[in-house]
């Protein structure tokens, strides 16, 4: 039985400093996150102990292997909303909290935005006259410079890695085909510009390798970080990085969503026997992003060809055995696994028969009728500088300049629990025990992680309480706990009691 | 947002139904609105477009990150 997709979506953002002379990406990056905390008025520190980014899936850990991170100490919070917001790679990065649905992965994203919104107006409040900052939500720079959008979903350490990594690369390099951004031209140097003037994707073009650890070189399309902030015996976090920050509410779910099912069916063993290899992973990811007809012949080691739509249909035949047989609890919410399904099917034969109806919920299509429609409608090359302009302002998040919310995309939540996400933690997982007492009790936690909490009572020692099961202090377990006690100190009493 | 108000949110834009319906006349009329509201984007597009693309695009340099 596979175990609870517990999920969550980590975004680092783009920014540009408008105003300044030669401004500084980290410096803007940490004013943004230090404006927002000076506007709550609130601030607790990063937990580091737990943190070991070097430990790889397959079995080994690899030391000084990449260059120094120095700059990953700089700002570093935790929200009431069990999130973390901090500066990475000089991009603010918002990691969202452990959600229990890819419903809620979604709302806990949104909300994530709605922060660096919240921080842009706070930003620009402390800047010199006539400068601001500008917050877009993409991967590329359009420059060969690329940052990340990665999802996390928790696994069964007892499924072996190697069989996660066979079953899930085939659906990696094709899922773009529902849940790509969309990227006006190429960033690779040997590709003639004129040969993609649009792909599905964001992010293809920055893959050269099909299993590794690293991130910010050399990306592969499955990363091996094994980090799992979890009792590592029973768990492991797979750790995705070859998505695309998405724009849609229905892309994200359906990314989420989608990944979430496969899974879960890896676990459950109902990929077993299905041999989908593809012949060259990392070249094929980019032959299905610069084919926007969906169409063309991806190469099988077993020497058979499939397109990138019939290799999703496989996938959905295999979910549609799994949804007859087993309960589908591991994606939290049985209703709406099963219109992931559902919507997965509708979305693959719209891809198939009419792609431009699906403007209002894929962003790579949204995008691409924008950029057609005004190269048509004034006569533009494929290479002119205003289709990059529209691709870049697709991602801007302000809403009156994103050209994304002009073109009022179906909504799966409404503003108003959007901002209710900013501060209120997922029910169901240990966020909950985080943001609450954080909320109730900001001034006594030292210092608080994913999977623990640190006190200071004023006396010596720091207390430390471990959450190790991203299934418990939830509300149910912790609510009345939380409500009986007037201090932190009461709390770790009773917990110790 | 308690569990009830999630479910009540899970997304159910379109029945099987609405599908079918979409490759024929209804599907039509799903391409003519969203034409149509393709085209008033259009419209305005300008007014909201960086001044400057060329610059804009050229100014807009990330350093790397994941």
């Amino acid at each position: 039985m596979a175990v609870k997709k517990i999920c969550g979506i980590e975004t680092e953002y783009g920014i540009s400093t408008v105003g300044a002379i030669d401004p500084n990406p980290i410096t803007s990056s940490s004013m943004l996150v230090n404006s927002y905390l000076a506007l709550l008025a609130k601030k607790v520190g990063w937990d580091f102990v737990d943190e070991s980014p070097m430990t790889d899936a397959r079995g080994f850990r690899r030391e000084f292997q990449l260059p120094p991170e120095v700059e990953t100490h700089l700002v570093n919070t935790v929200l009431t909303n069990g999130a973390r917001y901090y500066v990475d790679h000089a991009h603010p990065e918002y990691s969202s909290p452990e959600c229990y649905t890819p419903l809620e992965a979604v709302l806990y994203d949104l909300a994530g935005e709605e922060v660096l919104r919240r921080s842009m107006e706070a930003a620009k409040k402390v800047l010199p006259a006539g400068q601001s900052i500008v917050v877009y939500k993409n991967n590329s720079d359009r420059k060969g410079n690329s940052y990340g959008c990665h999802e996390n979903y928790l696994m069964d350490r007892a499924v072996p890695f190697s069989k996660i990594v066979e079953q899930i690369t085939p659906f990696f390099v094709t899922r773009q085909i529902f849940c790509g951004a969309g990227k006006v031209g190429t960033e690779m140097n040997y590709v003639a510009k004129e040969e993609v003037p649009f792909q599905l994707s964001q992010r293809a073009d920055f893959f050269e390798e099909e299993v590794g650890l690293e991130t910010t070189l050399k990306r592969p399309i499955v990363n091996t970080r094994d980090e799992p902030h979890a009792d590592a015996s029973k768990y492991r976090r797979l750790h995705v990085i070859i998505g695309d920050a998405n724009m849609s509410q229905f892309t994200t779910w359906l990314k989420v969503g989608t990944t979430a099912l496969v899974l879960s069916m890896i676990e459950d063993g109902y990929l077993d026997g299905i041999d989908l290899k593809l012949s060259n992973p990392v070249a094929t990811l980019r032959k299905v992003s610069y084919d926007l007809s969906l169409s063309k012949a991806l190469a099988l080691e077993s020497r058979q060809t499939i397109t990138a739509l019939e290799l999703q249909y496989r996938y959905l035949e295999a979910a549609h055995k799994y949804a007859a047989r087993e309960s589908l609890e591991a994606l939290g919410d049985e209703q709406e696994a099963k219109e992931i399904i559902k919507q997965w099917e509708i979305t693959l034969g719209l891809l198939e028969s009419s792609p431009d109806s699906l403007a209002d919920r894929i962003d790579w299509v949204a995008k691409r009728r924008l950029v057609d429609g005004y190269a048509q409608r004034h006569g533009l090359d494929f290479d002119d500088p205003k289709l990059a302009a529209i691709d870049l302002q697709y991602h801007d998040i302000r809403f009156e300049k994103s050209l994304f919310y002009k073109l009022k995309a179906y909504e799966l939540f409404e503003q108003d629990q959007i901002n209710d996400a900013v501060h209120e933690p997922p029910q169901r997982t240990r966020a909950y025990f985080r943001g609450k007492c954080l909320e109730k009790f900001g001034a006594s936690v030292a210092a608080a992680n994913w999977d623990s909490m640190i006190f200071d009572l004023g006396e010596d020692p720091l207390r430390r309480i471990p959450m190790m099961d991203p299934l418990k202090g939830t509300k149910a377990h912790v609510d009345k706990l939380l409500d009986s006690c007037d201090s932190a100190s009461e709390l770790i009493a009773k917990l110790n009691s | 947002m308690t569990e009830r108000e999630m479910i009540k949110k899970t997304p159910q834009p379109r029945t099987e139904e609405t599908v079918t319906e979409e490759s024929g006349a209804q599907g039509s009329e799903k391409s003519d609105k969203l034409k149509a509201e393709l085209d008033d984007i259009l419209d305005e597009i300008d007014e909201v477009l960086e001044d400057n693309a060329e610059e804009f695009v050229r100014n807009y340099v990330q350093k790397g990150g994941q």
